[in-house]
């Protein structure tokens, strides 16, 4: 198992300790297509549990990721300023978007562990 | 992430080659009415640049084709268009858009004069337009033969297309740039045109559907060839400075003002007898109050359709028609319309883009260079 979790919207959190690594899932970037730039939001920023927390540009669209959980943010990926396709590459590593503290760690619960997403990606 | 947008409510057209497509990994998106290749696994960005470099291959059977026939033909459809159809030798394919009683333009289309004792115009529309074009034409010039074809149209775009082409139709690579030849193999007729819409050397060639698969799946066998999808079509017509209907042109929009006005004939623009030649005459003596440019916005992130545009004093003086990532530079481009005194490359306009101010250039176009094939000093 991963341990990862994982949001209907194809975000995915990775926790560790107080804090949550969110990114998108590789399901999510393969919809999407090539991935031109990323619009981090700023550090200290509060987002609630579904609020828009970035805005991924592919070559066609502007798409919204929103937040899984809520929390503050206390990082964002800096690399994605002039890679912005390592979200194309590694959506799980090097291509995850903002670290987020967790206002309510009882929130991941809502989400789905690896095996449940795969089950809702075969719905799809 | 957001959902896809919401499919369309009627049900999608297939196309004649959707099985070809799916087997080669497309990712289909509703497009016009039809079930459309979007792109295919490598992506974007990797079709554009193909397409650039060696050959791209379009599935654009959902355009519409169709023969106006008839004694009188061409000088009938000059009714309708402002392009110099009478001149138009046999074999020779001109661009040209339909107008309305206003001056602007229904739809933007190819015409070619067909070989042959017949007087036979052939008729290349777009997608979403054919069947309120068709029924316009059908209508305004009754006393004609007009007749829709069920053909299948592939575009193959790309300096490698003539070679690619040639060996398959040998002579294909030595028709000149907008030009037409039916080549016969067979049961039916292939119509070869040296036409497309990347800004790359290329042709698009319409056959029965029966006989696409076998034709497409020879083609895709070149290791030069590849699939393209729309969306990889629509970066290579921007980045071509090339403008899309329903996005750079519409019916409030005339062709001057569209940047069109090479395509309206000599001796048309002093006799007139097009729809709105009032408004385009004046248009083409004056001047017209707004221009389509090309647009370079200084960001990293792409500024999109609708961005409205104001100037170094916050005046609106425009709008974003279309917007998006050039795969072949590397960075956002994107074209609109703008008010005459800051149509002008070079000229420093802004957008907002998220809450933040964004500088929008205006830049000359194309984008990419035209790479057409010319044979002779003069060009086509």
């Amino acid at each position: 198992m991963s341990g990862l979790k994982y949001s209907k919207d194809h975000e995915y959190l990775r926790i560790e300790g107080e804090v949550a690594v969110v990114g998108i899932t590789d399901y999510a970037q393969a919809q999407l297509g090539d991935i031109v730039f990323v619009d981090l939001p700023t550090i200290g920023k509060k987002v609630t549990k579904g609020g828009e927390l970035a805005v991924i540009e592919s070559v066609k669209a502007a798409s919204e990721v929103y937040a899984p959980v809520a929390g503050e943010v206390v990082e964002v990926n800096a690399e994605l300023g002039e890679k912005p396709a390592l979200v194309n590459e590694a959506p799980l590593s090097g291509g995850w978007l903002v670290k987020l503290r967790l206002e309510n760690p009882a929130e991941i619960e809502t989400l789905m562990d690896e095996a449940a997403y795969d089950g809702f990606l075969k719905t799809l | 992430m957001t959902a896809q947008p919401d499919l369309e409510q009627a049900p999608l057209a297939r196309l004649p080659l959707d099985a070809i497509h799916r087997s080669l990994g497309a990712r289909m998106a509703p497009f016009a009415g039809y079930d459309m290749p979007l792109q295919y696994a490598s992506g974007i960005v990797s079709e554009t640049l193909h397409t650039r470099q060696k050959a791209g291959l379009f599935d654009v059977s959902h355009m519409g084709q169709a023969i106006l026939a008839g004694a009188g033909a061409a000088r009938a459809l000059e009714g309708l268009v402002p392009a110099d159809i009478l001149g138009l030798a046999p074999g020779r394919t001109r661009y040209t858009q339909l107008l309305s009683e206003s001056g602007g333009i229904l739809d933007d289309l190819l015409v070619t004069r067909l070989p042959g004792v017949e007087e036979r115009l052939l008729l290349v529309v777009n997608a979403a337009r054919k069947a309120a074009d068709f029924a316009f034409i059908a209508e305004r010039l009754p006393q004609f033969d007009f007749l829709p074809l069920n053909r299948a149209l592939i575009a193959l775009q790309g300096p490698r297309a003539a070679g690619v082409l040639g060996a398959l139709l040998p002579g294909a690579e030595g028709l000149p740039f907008m030009s037409w030849r039916a080549f016969d193999e067979g049961v039916s007729s292939f119509f070869v045109s040296r036409t497309g819409y990347t800004g790359e050397d290329g042709f698009e060639i319409s056959m029965r559907p029966d006989r696409a698969e076998l034709f497409v799946k020879a083609m895709l066998q070149n290791p030069d060839v590849a699939p393209v999808g729309l969306g990889a079509r629509d970066a290579l017509r921007l980045e071509a400075g090339l403008p899309l209907y329903g996005h750079d042109l519409d019916e409030a929009t005339d062709p001057v003002e569209a940047g069109l006005a090479w395509s309206i004939g000599k001796r048309r623009r002093t006799e007139g007898g097009f729809p709105g030649f009032a408004r385009i005459g004046a248009a083409l003596r004056d001047g017209s109050a707004r221009l389509r440019v090309g647009l370079a916005p200084q960001s990293k992130a792409p500024v999109r359709e609708g961005a409205i545009l104001v100037s170094q004093s916050g005046e609106i003086v425009g709008n974003v028609t279309s917007g998006g990532f050039s795969p072949t530079l590397q960075r956002p481009i994107a074209m609109g319309y703008v008010a005459r005194e800051h149509a002008r490359a070079g000229v420093p306009l802004a957008t907002e883009l998220r809450g933040s101010r964004i500088g929008v250039d205006v830049a000359p176009l194309p984008f990419v260079a035209h790479r057409y094939f010319r044979t002779d000093a003069k060009g086509a």
